[in-house]
């Protein structure tokens, strides 16, 4: 099953994944972000895009 | 049998990667997602596996992150690459497919990605306080060793590693003062709105600019501007553009002179970052100049650090097919590009490609504060074609607001699969 963690304590909010994820990645109104943590497997790709593009290397797309 | 032994021989020289940086890591890793199970050599002239860039003109020049905290982590699927670090390619035959190295060693590939990125361009200027340019590891350490208490730091350049060495600089007691021909900081990027409102954050936080002015002359602990005033300067930083990285393909011996590839301004390349329409060579990351035809034909490069890795994605997928003789599949690479920049507490986060806009607006904020949050739209007519926050994290969540508008195609540009026809190898 697909997997994603966000490392929060590394993570500082650009917003890079969920301009390459918004169905797995979204920052609320005070630019905080939020995250499914099992997403469909239909959105891997994205979820790996968005491993890719995070500056701080905080997101990791398993199983 | 010759011939299998040689068609054997050929099969196991694999894909040559030039530069190891985030490009070339980056290929490696989606070479191998693409399903290419052979080798893959990497060739980097620095001495270090990949590392990490932005953090060399904030967290490891202001002194906070150590060296050894850019590096970049790989995927497993790239554990058996084989790494030439400093090993620096010196020319490339297109025809025959070979490498020629810095030791003069030749190498044989199947496939090629040149990933070779830019390095600082120089100003033609003698003489001078100490001199610093900030690309490498070396360079961001060298520049470290110079700040301190009252040091007085001169950065000519505003773009953005200009803007950030001038906050960083600022940050740990210099004093800096930003000389740049345009009339705002980071102009080229973000327009002039936005540069001003950037400015004036700076200037809030001390930094001096003297906007709209050359630097003349390098005196000992001084520039002259081109208006005949004196900046005292005991460290001159330079951050005025890059230059690609390119001559490698160019000493092209034994390629077709007027049929090399084009390498003006980079690496020009065909809609699926192929080299010269070449089945077996692609090109990513601040090298490659590739039309987005998100944003018209213009081929442009683009120096932002996501780009590597949306450029490998595609380019991988076209080498691994171009090399088993099959066609792709895709549609043309029609990335939409973003970055970011840290400068002081605030941070400048861009989507899309304002500079192709013809005019900027301000759709969040109040542009005249020093803090707070705005967001400026760019617009190519009634088109939203760039969004750019500044602020904190709240800003890039209202700048999040518009991705559907900036992920909006132009009228009739169609980026359906193209299963296209194939060049012969
Ligand atoms: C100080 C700094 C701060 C930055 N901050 C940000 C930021 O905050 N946000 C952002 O979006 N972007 C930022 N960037 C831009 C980002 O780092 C680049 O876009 C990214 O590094 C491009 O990766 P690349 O692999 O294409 O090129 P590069 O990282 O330049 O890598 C190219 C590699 O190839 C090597 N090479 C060159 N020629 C040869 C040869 N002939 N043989 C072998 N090897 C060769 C080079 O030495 C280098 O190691 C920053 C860049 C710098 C320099």
């Amino acid at each position: 099953m697909l997997k994603v963690t966000v490392d929060l304590d590394v993570c500082q909010d650009h917003g890079q994944c969920v301009f390459a994820a918004p169905d797995v990645f979204t920052l609320d109104d005070n630019g905080r972000l939020a995250y499914v943590a099992s997403p469909d497997e239909a959105l891997r790709a994205d979820a790996e895009d968005a491993a890719d593009v995070c500056p701080l290397q905080a997101i990791r797309v398993e199983g | 049998m010759a011939s299998v032994e040689s068609a054997a021989s050929e099969a196991s020289a694999g894909i040559a990667v030039v530069g190891a940086s985030l490009g070339g890591l980056r290929a490696a890793e989606q070479l191998r997602a693409a399903g290419w199970e052979g080798p893959v050599t990497v060739y980097g002239d620095e001495p270090h596996r990949p590392y990490n860039r932005p953090p060399l003109s904030k967290e490891v020049l202001a002194g906070e992150a150590t060296a050894a905290a850019t590096a970049l982590r790989h995927r497993p699927s790239i554990d058996d690459v084989t790494w030439r670090l400093g090993a620096a390619v010196e020319s490339a035959d297109l025809t025959a497919r070979t490498l020629t190295l810095a030791d003069g060693s030749v190498h044989a590939y199947e496939g090629l990605v040149a990933a070779t990125g830019v390095r600082p361009r120089r100003l033609p200027l003698p003489g001078g306080p100490p001199r610093h340019v900030v690309r490498t590891l070396e360079d961001s350490v060298a520049l470290r060793a110079e700040l301190g208490d009252g040091v007085r730091v001169l950065v000519i350049g505003a773009g953005f590693i200009g803007c950030e060495v001038a906050a960083t600089a600022r940050k740990v007691g210099c004093e800096v003062t930003v000389v740049a021909p345009e009339a705002e900081p980071m102009t080229l990027a973000v327009g002039e709105e936005l540069g001003r409102a950037l400015r004036r954050r700076h200037e809030a936080r001390g930094v001096r600019f003297r906007m709209g002015r050359l630097v003349a002359e390098l005196g000992d602990e001084c520039a002259v501007l081109d208006d005949g005033s004196e900046c005292a300067a005991d460290v001159v930083v330079e951050a005025v553009g890059s230059l690609p990285n390119v001559e490698w393909l160019g000493a092209s011996e034994g390629g077709t002179p007027g049929l090399g590839p084009d390498l003006t301004d980079g690496i020009l390349c065909d809609a699926h970052l192929r080299i010269g329409g070449l089945p077996h060579a692609v090109a990513v990351g601040d090298v490659a100049r590739f039309p987005n035809p998100r944003y018209g034909a213009l081929a442009r490069r683009v120096e932002h650090w996501s780009m590597p890795a949306d450029c490998a994605r595609h380019a991988a997928r076209v080498l691994v097919a171009g090399l088993r003789g099959e066609a792709h599949g895709l549609a043309p690479f029609a990335p939409l590009p973003s970055f970011w920049s840290d400068q002081f507490d605030l941070r400048v986060q861009s989507f899309g490609l304002p500079g192709v806009g013809d005019r900027a607006e301000l759709l969040e904020g109040d542009a005249e504060s020093v803090e707070g949050d705005v967001v400026y739209g760019y617009y190519g007519g009634e088109r939203l074609v760039g969004v750019v926050a500044l602020g904190g994290s709240k800003a890039v969540a209202l700048a999040g607001r518009y991705r559907a508008d900036l992920m909006e195609l132009p009228d009739g540009l169609d980026l359906s699969p193209s299963w296209g026809s194939l060049p012969a190898l």
